[in-house]
């Protein structure tokens, strides 16, 4: 057993940070969160050049073949500075997706693609309010084609592919496709983290080719969001973080009643509770990594362990982060709004609190720890 | 980053298992013997076997096992139902400390016998007016030529009523400030002078004492650091504290609240059926596992000999919380009967407990306040509380509101 990260892992994580605040500072997130552009494209390339789009993916698919514990290195630091590219879209679900259940001839052709940047997938699954479940997706496909409307879809508008989420009559009464999004009615949605784009994709009998078996489409979703959860988790545990080292520097700067407002307990305890459950979310996140790099019979557990953890840990720690600013955090000069924003749009992303909570508890009844117990 | 065990410590857990598999002690075993009779049992035949405090260098009654060897046992002994509650303090928190600050000859004759069960120890910290605050303590001791003289009184003192030996900080000097006048000692608690009186506590046990020190005399050598070094000292016996407190359940975790929750009712369905019952036990799985996790994470430091950190003050923190809600959540689910204890509750009627020693736990060994104050100010590097008394010598700080 060991349950620290390598040198290895260490030395990418010190590079990624430098890296990032050099090109992905919050001036950055606030020209995305206020400007036209759907992402920052010249970030993107240089992500892409650095080879974080390939991570994971295999050597003879153009990738670098590195292990999760790399990629989640990665997904930390993008989550510190909440960067405004389609990196989880792209990576966390339609890479995931199309590794574990794409042919050869869709590995083929699309891995190389996302490796490099050239294409970006997205996961197409909501249809508007609601739970989703197999009975609840209204989009169909015939044979070769697919009609429905999706939304929110996160990078919507930019992606070039989407894994698309689709009732069908067999199976578990779902199945996953991908289609080409070119010849694909897209409609921009507003959300509130416009540093990050999402779009309404109307299929009117779109070309679209099986992912996986047909009638299996819902045990798929749930791998995949269970592999993505992880991820984002990682996302959400890296902007925790730096939530909270902006709380703490505020408060060692800003003065009231002749001293720092860090030396008030009111905020000490605050902060110290922030630093608490991102502590908890971490070492689960942890817990997560170790079984989707294992791909492992714990990962459903493990995911949604990490997952709301990191969901609760990152929402405390951007609201305390405003409340410590006083109502310097209520303005949109200041910088808070991006970790309060990013906080929920990640936490409703996948799938909500409460669901993931459901999911756990349901993960665990299947786990051989409810057995053991 | 690997949970999983390497070759070598897949053998150690197997080891381990095939050991205690043959040797916990059943229940006729322990039918009929009280609290610290059993505990004595379970550590002698552990000890007997090489398998009493195995991190322990093997010179001092131990194994010289590897902190993650000591994770590994702490796992399977987890599994079975053995009794071990009195040698806490002795093992997790005097221990340490005579490892950090006693002399060799010291060490080889304490130490095997608190590995050994033979010996309990005792905390002699917190006095009336010495608890978060402790460097505010009174009890004072005088040097009489080789000896010193203890005067005063200690509160709270678990186990004091059933330990052979005890740690104890006291004033040695009041005219400095508060930190730098108190020195530490190990000392025999049947020497004459001492005097312990049980206290009784909600949970309607008396697990802690008053002691009360009468021209006690504890000689030099068994002084622990220098004169007006006991603030240091206890540092290191406050950090194992919180390392060996946190986490304890108490009975009372996930597994068993989820296990309530299969067996009683919602509008006729099980109640791990209700979406609300979930999002709660939901909650307490990522806090159980978080601090499993973290406890793990900080092994590397512990395995280069490092002293546990103020990051730990994280495990007992939430476990304390964590225990009291659970308790309280499952009184709940038995509805009506929540609150029934005794014969008739029948397995149900452990919860009451659990919520009436609960309180205890976020105080003892430092408050939720205090470990909230260690985490903001020594992990997080935020100010220190304005201190009235800093710097001021321990005789002109203000004692009461009435004064
Ligand atoms: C939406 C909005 C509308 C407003 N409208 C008006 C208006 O019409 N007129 C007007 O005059 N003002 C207005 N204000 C200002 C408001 O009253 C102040 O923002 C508020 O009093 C906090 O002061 P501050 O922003 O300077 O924060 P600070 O005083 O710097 O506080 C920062 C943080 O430190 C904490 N803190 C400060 N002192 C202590 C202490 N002693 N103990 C513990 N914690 C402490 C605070 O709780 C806060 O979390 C408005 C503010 C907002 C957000
Ligand atoms: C079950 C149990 C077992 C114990 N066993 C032992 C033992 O074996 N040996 C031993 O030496 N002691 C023992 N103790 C004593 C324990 O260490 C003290 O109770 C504890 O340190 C708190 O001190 P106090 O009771 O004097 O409370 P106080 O220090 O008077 O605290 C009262 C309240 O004020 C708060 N407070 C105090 N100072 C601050 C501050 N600076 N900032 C914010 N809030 C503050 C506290 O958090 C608490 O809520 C035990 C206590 C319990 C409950």
């Amino acid at each position: 057993m060991n349950f620290e990260f390598s040198d290895e892992q260490n030395q990418l994580r010190d590079q990624a940070q430098s890296f990032l605040s050099d090109n992905c500072p919050p001036a950055k997130v606030r020209e995305i969160l206020e400007g036209d552009e759907p992402y920052d494209k010249q970030l993107w390339q240089s992500i892409a050049e650095l080879g974080w789009l390939s991570t994971v993916i295999p050597e003879n698919h153009g990738g670098l073949g590195l292990s999760y514990y790399e990629l989640v290195v990665i997904a930390e630091e993008i989550g510190r500075v909440v960067a405004p590219v389609p990196f989880s879209s792209s990576v966390y679900l339609a890479s995931e997706a199309i590794l574990q259940f794409g042919s050869d001839a869709q590995k083929q052709k699309w891995l190389p693609r996302f490796a490099t940047g050239e294409a970006i997938g997205t996961f197409a699954f909501g249809e508007g309010a609601g739970r989703p479940s197999p009975g609840s997706i209204q989009t169909a496909a015939t044979e070769h084609d697919i009609s429905g409307t999706k939304y929110p879809v996160p990078d919507g508008d930019v992606a070039d592919v989407a894994i698309v989420v689709s009732s069908c009559d067999s199976g578990d009464g779902v199945s996953l496709y991908l289609v080409d999004l070119s010849d694909v009615q897209r409609d921009v949605i507003s959300t509130l983290d416009p540093s990050r784009s999402h779009a309404k994709l109307t299929f009117d009998r779109s070309p679209a080719e099986l992912l996986g078996s047909a009638g299996n489409g819902w045990g798929m979703t749930n791998q995949i969001l269970d592999r993505a959860a992880v991820l984002f988790a990682w996302e959400q545990v890296g902007g925790s973080q730096a939530a909270l080292e902006q709380a703490k520097a505020y408060a060692m700067e800003r003065y009231a009643f002749g001293r720092p407002i860090a030396g008030f307990q009111a905020i000490k305890h605050k902060l110290a509770n922030v630093y608490v459950k991102n502590t908890l979310a971490r070492s689960n996140c942890y817990y997560g990594t170790w079984a989707l790099d294992e791909n492992n019979a714990e990962l459903a557990l493990a995911a949604a362990t990490s997952r709301v953890s990191a969901t609760q840990a990152f929402y405390f720690a951007s609201k305390e982060n405003i409340q410590t600013h006083g109502g310097m955090g209520f303005t949109w000069e200041f910088d808070c709004q991006f970790f309060y924003r990013r906080a929920k749009l990640l936490s409703v992303n996948i799938g909500s609190e409460s669901w993931w909570q459901d999911r756990l508890i349901t993960a665990y009844e299947q786990s051989n720890q409810a057995d053991a117990a | 980053m690997d949970f999983n065990d390497t070759p070598a410590e897949a053998t150690f857990r197997q080891e381990v298992r095939e050991w205690l598999e043959a040797n916990a002690p059943t229940a006729d075993e322990l039918q009929g013997l009280d609290e610290i009779a059993r505990s004595k049992l379970w550590q002698k035949r552990k000890y007997d076997a090489g398998w009493a405090c195995i991190r322990w260098p093997t010179e001092y009654g131990g194994r010289g096992a590897t902190a993650i060897e000591n994770v590994i046992w702490g796992q399977e002994e987890g599994k079975f139902n053995v009794p071990g509650g009195v040698f806490g303090i002795g093992q997790g928190m005097a221990a340490p400390t005579l490892m950090a600050w006693a002399n060799e000859d010291q060490k080889r004759e304490h130490l095997p016998k608190l590995a050994s069960g033979e010996h309990i120890w005792c905390q002699l910290f917190s006095e009336p007016a010495g608890g978060s605050d402790l460097a505010a303590l009174r009890t004072k001791a005088e040097k009489d030529g080789d000896e010193w003289v203890i005067n005063g009184q200690k509160i709270w003192t678990s186990g004091a009523h059933y330990s052979d030996f005890g740690i104890i900080v006291v004033r040695t000097d009041p005219e400095v400030p508060k930190h730098r006048g108190l020195t530490y000692f190990f000392l025999d608690m049947k020497s004459p002078g001492i005097e312990v009186k049980p206290i009784k506590q909600i949970s309607g046990g008396a697990n802690f004492n008053e002691v009360y020190f009468t021209d006690v005399r504890i000689p030099d050598e068994q002084r622990l650091g220098a004169v007006g070094q006991g603030w240091q000292v206890s540092l290191t016996t406050l950090m194992n504290e919180r390392a060996a407190i946190g986490g304890g359940g108490g009975g009372v975790g996930f597994s068993r609240v989820y296990r309530l929750a299969q067996r009683v009712t919602i509008d006729d369905k099980p109640a791990i059926e209700d979406s609300s019952v979930r999002a709660k036990l939901a909650n307490w799985y990522c806090q159980e596992t978080g601090l499993k996790y973290t406890g793990y994470r900080s092994l590397t430091a512990l395995s280069r000999g490092e002293t546990p950190g103020p990051e730990n003050s994280i495990g007992k923190l939430v476990g304390a919380s964590k225990l009291q809600d659970m308790a309280s959540f499952a009184m709940d689910l038995c509805e009506l009967s929540g609150a029934m204890q005794g014969e008739l509750a029948e397995e149900y009627g452990m919860y009451p407990g659990a919520y009436m020693g609960a309180p205890g736990g976020r105080i003892a060994g430092g408050s939720d306040e205090i470990m909230l104050n260690i985490l903001a100010e020594r992990v997080l590097g935020m100010p220190q509380d304005i201190r009235p008394d800093k710097g001021i010598p321990f005789s002109q700080i203000p004692t009461g509101a009435n004064n």
